[in-house]
């Protein structure tokens, strides 16, 4: 196979054409919704999600899934907002890293739960993901933190322009490249895919899967509490129920970007690519009338087909492995008698 | 070659066979499994079914249960051929198998695994629970049993559940009973229940085929025995005019051949010492050494403990006691990263479950275990990684298109080069290959096997895991036989023969 066939067959190529055929048709209904400027609008848009669908992917890299990063990123975001109307003379470098240190904790609790009581990360998740808005409506009292409570460098520096693009937008930048190089230059990158490609195999190369998958969570929380600033200080509010059902973007992401929800399979690409298609497609139909729950319902049948499209690429793997298997068991132990004889 | 045009035992003629196969094989790309199979099974009477591991005794219960279609040969039933499309239609036939591995439910209750599939239905095709757990209450009766038919299979000990899948292959009306080594799971006096059970079905006028590897088992139930080697019938007759010795050497067949390149080696120091090495429930009492380019064979039947004891070394599991010394300091193994450092690695027998990640590329797999040493600063340094991967593929010969592709689009033998490979990397003192040419095709099994002698020519010490006994003869320096989690004694190789080894396994001098 050529090298030109073989990136046109990669699906992150696949994925790319399909955004850009999709702004490309879309423009002929809305005018300039092409333009390099409603492009950026569009990224900055999706940056939040960029980040906590990276949150996601590196959970479910090793064969797990993480339900409750957007309490999680509500919980932080909560406590940062409060904490800035509360004292504004804090510095705004420590409310950030106070929200990442935060997201941080709350992940590693989920990892803990998985590694040491060897829980189910969906079940535990799906129960973090309730405690975790519990948590933040006890800490608000149920109350809003509103955009006058807020200083205007906690509301304003996410917006600033560096080189044409926000703050957000480049903060959503540094995290893929981070993302990717850890993904694909570190041991804990590298561990990552094997706990999930095949957990039983990685115990066997001396990987502890456990405290793998540990990580794993106590980074997505990280990301999930740096996305709880970000999205408090872009909607300049903070209440109990920012980002409800965001989580599920998140996964969506993923799954629309190739990571296999089996674990060990997807790339970073993949996934941003992933999240920009939701991000263009939540962008382009207000623009081109169509309502909010036409684009969930479109949303919900891109992720379908895009499981049984990945589904369709797992099984063909399938296929090859089952072959071998099926000789295995027929040669098993013929062979050397033979060659003996 | 005996050729078994007539299967009918000469003194049986008058009562007619229920089942024959005749003239049975099955072929598989590049593997003959089953090679112009006769046998006959009549009504009343246990056959034994003897062989050793890839005779073909699977691959005929898979036949009979309607798994796979025989390539050729035809199977009657009653005098009238019959052909089994798919397992309903060999359960139809009246065909039923208590497997090795019972298939069993265990959050559903006994009735309900019984009966899984033809539960007794009420007038609204609802599933008749009264009638089940009754048919099941009178089942269990039968074989003398008190199992509450209502409780959980999870609530059941093994032997129980034994009973259980005893108990469904008899739920429906079979007259040919398959046991494919029934016994292995099981303790002295819970065998002593089930060949009870056996001798009742007999009185019931099944036709039983019973498979084992346990003789003293064998000529205790069974009256007829037919002996299977590389896919053929090599010789059937009534055990009470066979000796031992003669099925045994109709099992092991030729004597081995001078066609394993083991190549002579001086043997050097000690290098892993183990003493006294038990486990709670799978191996007891272990003690062994291996030298510097040594080879040690081990040798011994499924569930004799074999693969325990290695996965323990390699710190898959907690040994209770036993010390492991390698170089003659004491090293302490509590999980696969130790032993890994101690320079102990285990090659497993199940390749795609147990050693790779087949999604993910070759190299990566390879350098796996090894990313301490390819990694820098905490970060990987792929040029590292991809030099590593290309010296062992190199070295062992790897066929790929490259060493970015995925290591499950390889076949069976390069996928276990991968695996070889990726142990090497580590630069291990000792290496643990458990079944190492078990599933891969001709060609790569001698250059494993030159490769595995090379290494120990090298100066690495392998413990080698192996059920085929030309294997095993013709690689081993010395082989340790294990039977039932103990050492049967370790042996040099000279003056060993087949017939030795299979005595000392199955415990029967």
């Amino acid at each position: 196979m050529t090298m030109t066939a073989t990136f046109l067959k990669r699906r992150e190529t696949l994925l790319f054409l399909i955004i850009a055929l999709m702004v490309v048709a879309f423009s002929t209904r809305a005018p300039g919704f092409g333009n390099p400027r409603n492009l950026a609008v569009i990224f900055n848009d999706t940056a939040i999600l960029i980040i906590l669908a990276l949150a996601q992917m590196t959970v479910v890299l090793t064969k797990a899934i993480d339900l409750s990063v957007a309490a999680n990123l509500a919980f932080s975001g909560m406590a940062v907002a409060m904490l800035n109307a509360a004292v504004p003379g804090l510095p705004l470098v420590l409310l950030i890293l106070l929200a990442i240190g935060i997201g941080a904790a709350l992940g590693a609790i989920n990892g803990f739960l998985v590694w040491r009581l060897e829980m189910p990360p969906i079940v535990v998740t799906l129960g973090t993901l309730t405690i975790y808005r519990g948590m933040a409506f006890v800490l608000s009292g149920g109350a809003w933190v509103n955009a006058h409570q807020m200083t205007p460098e906690f509301l304003n520096v996410p917006r600033l322009g560096i080189a044409g693009l926000p703050v957000l937008s480049w903060v959503a930048v540094i995290v893929v490249v981070l993302v990717f190089l850890m993904a694909r230059y570190t041991p804990f990158g590298r561990s990552a895919y094997a706990a999930g490609g095949n957990p039983v195999a990685a115990v066997y190369a001396g990987i502890d899967v456990g405290y793998t998958r540990f990580l794993a969570f106590t980074l997505s929380g990280a990301l999930a509490g740096l996305s709880g600033y970000l999205w408090v200080s872009r909607y300049a509010v903070a209440y109990v129920d920012i980002a409800i059902g965001f989580e599920l973007d998140s996964v969506a992401a993923c799954v629309i970007g190739g990571i296999s929800i089996a674990g060990g399979v997807g790339t970073v690409i993949g996934t941003v690519l992933g999240a920009l298609f939701l991000g263009v497609i939540k962008n382009a139909l207000p623009v081109i009338g169509i309502s909010p729950f036409t684009q969930m319902a479109i949303s919900g049948s891109v992720i379908i087909l895009a499981v049984v499209f990945n589904a369709r690429r797992e099984r063909h793997r399938g296929r090859i492995i089952l072959r071998n298997r099926e000789a295995e068991d027929n040669s098993s132990g013929k062979a050397g008698k033979e060659a003996l004889a | 070659m005996m050729a078994l045009q007539h299967p009918v035992a000469e003194d049986r003629l008058a009562v007619p066979a229920i089942l024959e196969m005749r003239g049975i094989s099955q072929i598989f790309p590049g593997v003959k499994a089953l090679d112009g199979v006769d046998i006959a099974l009549y009504p009343g009477t246990v056959t034994a079914l003897i062989g050793e591991n890839g005779a073909g005794k699977s691959t005929l219960v898979k036949i009979l249960t309607g798994i796979y279609r025989p390539s050729e040969g035809e199977i009657r039933i009653d005098g009238s051929p019959v052909v089994f499309s798919d397992a309903q239609a060999a359960i139809d036939a009246g065909v039923t198998a208590i497997h090795q591995e019972t298939v069993l439910f265990d959050e559903l209750t006994v009735a309900e695994n019984i009966f899984l599939g033809h539960a007794p239905r009420t007038r609204f095709r609802t599933i008749d629970w009264a009638t089940m757990n009754r048919r099941a209450g009178d089942l269990l009766r039968s074989l003398e049993s008190t199992i509450d038919p209502t409780i959980r299979l999870k609530d059941l000990s093994i032997a129980q559940r034994h009973l259980v899948a005893i108990s469904r292959a008899l739920s429906i009306e079979a007259r040919i009973v398959i046991m494919d080594e029934p016994t292995a799971a099981l303790s002295r006096k819970e065998i002593d229940d089930l060949f009870r059970i056996v001798r009742d079905l007999k009185r019931q006028g099944k036709a039983i085929l019973f498979i084992s590897h346990k003789f003293d088992e064998v000529y205790e139930i069974a009256e007829n025995y037919v002996v299977f080697r590389d896919g053929k019938a090599v010789g059937h007759g009534a055990l009470a005019t066979t000796p031992q010795d003669d099925i045994v050497r109709l099992m092991v067949g030729r004597t081995v051949a001078d066609a394993f390149p083991k190549i002579a080696v001086t043997r050097g120091a000690p290098v892993l010492e183990v003493s006294g090495y038990s486990h709670p429930t799978e191996f007891r009492d272990i003690s062994f050494t291996l030298h510097r380019g040594e080879i040690l064979g081990i040798y011994g039947l499924i569930g004799a403990g074999r693969s325990e004891l290695c996965q323990s070394l390699f710190g898959i599991t907690t040994p209770t006691s036993g010390t492991v010394q390698i170089d003659g300091r004491p090293v302490t193994i509590r999980s696969p990263r130790d032993a890994i450092r101690a320079g102990i690695v285990y090659v497993p027998e199940e390749r795609g479950r147990h050693g790779l990640a087949l999604p993910m590329p070759i190299f990566q797999n390879m350098t796996l275990p090894s990313l301490g040493r390819t990694s820098r600063g905490g970060f990987l340094r792929l040029a590292d990684e991809f030099a590593l991967a290309r010296t062992y593929a190199e070295r062992l010969d790897l066929r790929a298109a490259a060493l970015s592709v995925p290591v499950g689009t390889l076949s069976g033998g390069n996928q276990q080069k991968v695996v070889i490979g990726k142990w090497l990397a580590t630069q291990p003192k000792v290496i643990i290959l458990d079944e190492p040419t078990k599933g891969i095709d001709i060609g790569s099994k001698a250059a494993v096997h030159a490769f595995i002698s090379e290494l120990a020519a090298e100066g690495l010490s392998i413990v080698m895991i192996s059920s085929e006994l030309p294997e095993i003869l013709g690689m081993s320096d010395r082989v340790m036989v294990m039977k039932e989690g103990l050492s049967a004694g370790i042996h040099p190789r000279a003056g060993l023969t087949p017939e030795m080894l299979v005595r000392a396994a199955t415990g029967n001098a």
